[in-house]
């Protein structure tokens, strides 16, 4: 159990410093941050300035080393933009972003465990295969198409939901939606293969044959032993589907988060802002797998005995 | 991470048994390819020729309908129909190109990483470990940002985006094949690791390549759209189906055909490709069938 813990943590941390180290590379490669952004009206006293200042008169893996011990003192360096520390600029856009996330993933859920057990039950009727179709129909359209139809219709011709923003929980049900698109796809389909596993059982026979009725067997006995893998499902894989779709949809939606945050600094080119994000985004879904991760290993101990 | 990771890999189901919805979307895939190959044939206008004195005109059918411009017209008096069949061309073009490079990146890994074993394989699946965990959405929007958006490198970034599914499949497969007594023969035959690799190797891991090929296409439009739409992608005036989504928001209210017209086809395209590839697994060797 030790062993597999630690082998988790150690792949974590890994993985992270590949992510600094390569957010580093990148935008060193591609050339003189300073030029890049104030290449006009700098004279060339205040650019030396500047590139002393920043330290970019040192060697390269001089230029790393202090990169990667400001990063772990907390220090991104300040935003291009409005001159502030990233770290500030970002952490203000954190709550928005965690409550979409927050409606997305628990509207994700509602929809996608009942529609997958029910595709598991009746998989030879037709009600499975609609439920199917859904699915499939969940990750052939983009989300940001999605968000664009939903906007046609019922912003501009039925009048009902607003756009832009995050005020009211009116303000929620599009960007909610958009971003559950793909999410629901995902989880009906291992919901539904996940309880097709288990419902094939010795022991949901037993259950049968001892007299339960049929609710009880596929929703106690069927979706609770599921549940297991369904739940390491939504920590692994709604994780950087999410990421990726609030990028989309937030500024889609001008709503105050991340995603949208990111957009506008790689449009933008506010490099430092750009960078933290990007590194504070896949920390935090490299941390949520590896929490998923172990969480499994200690709920079912079939796991970490198959791979210690 | 890795096993668990391998439950959620992007696996699709088939979508009801009905040959009928197969056929029409083999159906329609063809014709979005041929309506790709041919744009500069069957477009009436030039994508990019400006009338100023038809601007923003609905689709036939509707009033004020320009003549000949069958889905209407934009805000500069484009021709919505002909910048959507040449933005076709172009998201269809860089999928696949993206799609190629994928493969070469991820084959070579993975049949290295299938034959080597060892410290090679372990960093390998390492990198493909880190490569699933990490939301690429997120590092495309760094590179495009940090190299411009160039064609050059928004092939690379979409060549990135999706190789360690090849590398899985390609070792998997050559792992599974190594076990097998016809290797072994070949290689108690002299045969070298090179040799084994392109006549024995090779010609059995085709048809899941083309299948995940297939699938990898859709979701390389689908990240092509999303990075042109966020107007990261492909630039102004070139037109790709993504973008012209993108630029034509800010027209909804009144001209919707400027942003429907390009959203119907990638959702026509993207749905009939997945479907094939579908298709292609089902009828692809048989041990595919219970993967």
């Amino acid at each position: 159990m030790i062993p597999y813990l630690l082998r988790i943590l150690v792949k974590a941390v890994v993985t992270i410093f590949a992510i600094v180290s390569v957010t580093f590379i990148a935008t060193r490669m591609s050339g003189n941050p300073i030029d890049t952004f104030l290449g006009d009206g700098l004279t060339a006293e205040g650019r030396e300035e500047l590139i002393r200042y920043f330290q970019l008169d040192r060697s390269l893996g001089e230029q790393y080393l202090a990169f990667l011990r400001g990063a772990l003192s907390g220090e991104f360096g300040l935003s291009f933009v409005d001159r502030r520390p990233v770290t500030e600029v970002v952490a203000e856009r954190l709550w928005p972003s965690a409550q979409l996330l927050l409606a997305s993933v628990v509207f994700t859920i509602l929809v996608s465990i009942p529609l997958g057990v029910l595709a598991a039950i009746y998989r030879k009727s037709w009600v499975g295969s609609a439920v199917m179709v859904i699915a499939f129909a969940g990750y052939a359209v983009p989300s940001f198409i999605l968000a664009i139809v939903m906007i046609l219709t019922f912003s501009y011709w039925l009048n009902w939901l607003p756009v832009v923003g995050n005020g009211t929980a009116l303000h929620f049900i599009m960007p909610t939606i958009a971003m559950s698109g793909v999410l629901i796809a995902a989880l009906t389909r291992f919901t539904r293969n996940a309880m097709l596993d288990v419902l094939g059982q010795d022991f949901i026979r037993t259950a049968r044959a001892k007299g339960l009725g049929e609710a009880r067997v596929v929703l106690r006995h069927g979706l609770g032993n599921a549940g297991v893998t369904v739940i390491s499902v939504i920590g692994l894989q709604i994780a950087g589907l999410a990421a990726a779709g609030s990028v989309v949809v937030e500024s889609i939606f001008s709503w105050p988060g991340i995603g949208q945050l990111l957009v506008n600094s790689a449009i933008g080119r506010d490099y430092p802002v750009l960078q933290f994000g990007v590194i504070a985004v896949a920390v935090a879904v490299v941390a949520i797998n590896a929490v998923t991760d172990i969480a499994y290993a200690l709920a079912d101990p079939r796991i970490r005995l198959a791979r210690s | 991470m890795a096993s668990i990771a391998d439950t959620a890999a992007p696996r699709r189901f088939r979508i009801g048994q009905t040959d009928l919805i197969q056929k029409i979307a083999i159906a329609t895939a063809l014709i979005l390819f041929a309506c790709a190959l041919f744009a500069p044939l069957i477009a009436p206008y030039d994508p990019l020729a400006q009338s100023l004195l038809s601007r923003l005109r609905p689709p036939m059918g509707f009033d004020r309908y320009a003549s000949g411009h069958y889905t209407g017209t934009d805000e500069l008096g484009r021709d919505v129909l002909s910048r959507a069949l040449y933005g076709l061309r172009l998201t269809l073009t860089l999928a696949f190109a993206g799609a190629v490079i994928g493969l070469a990146i991820g084959g070579t890994l993975g049949l290295i990483a299938g034959l080597r074993r060892g410290w090679v394989e372990d960093t390998i699946m390492s990198l493909v470990d880190m490569q699933i965990a990490i939301p690429f959405t997120l590092v495309a929007l760094l590179i495009l940002s940090l190299f411009g958006s160039s064609l050059t490198v928004l092939v690379l970034v979409l060549g990135i985006a999706g190789w360690e599914q090849y590398a899985r499949i390609v070792r998997a497969e050559v792992r599974k094949l190594g076990a097998l007594p016809f290797i072994e023969a070949a290689r108690a035959a002299g045969a070298g690791p090179v040799y084994t690799a392109r006549h024995h190797v090779l010609p059995n891991i085709v048809s899941p390549l083309v299948v995940q090929f297939t699938l990898a296409v859709s979701n390389i439009v689908i990240l092509e759209s999303t990075l042109s739409f966020l107007g990261l992608g492909v630039q102004p005036p070139q037109p790709s189906l993504g973008s012209m989504v993108g630029l034509g928001r800010d027209y909804m209210p009144t001209a919707p055909w400027i942003v429907l017209t390009p959203a119907a086809l990638i959702v026509a395209l993207t749905f009939s490709v997945q479907i094939l590839g579908d298709w292609l697994r089902d009828r692809a060797d048989v041990r595919l069938r219970d993967r």
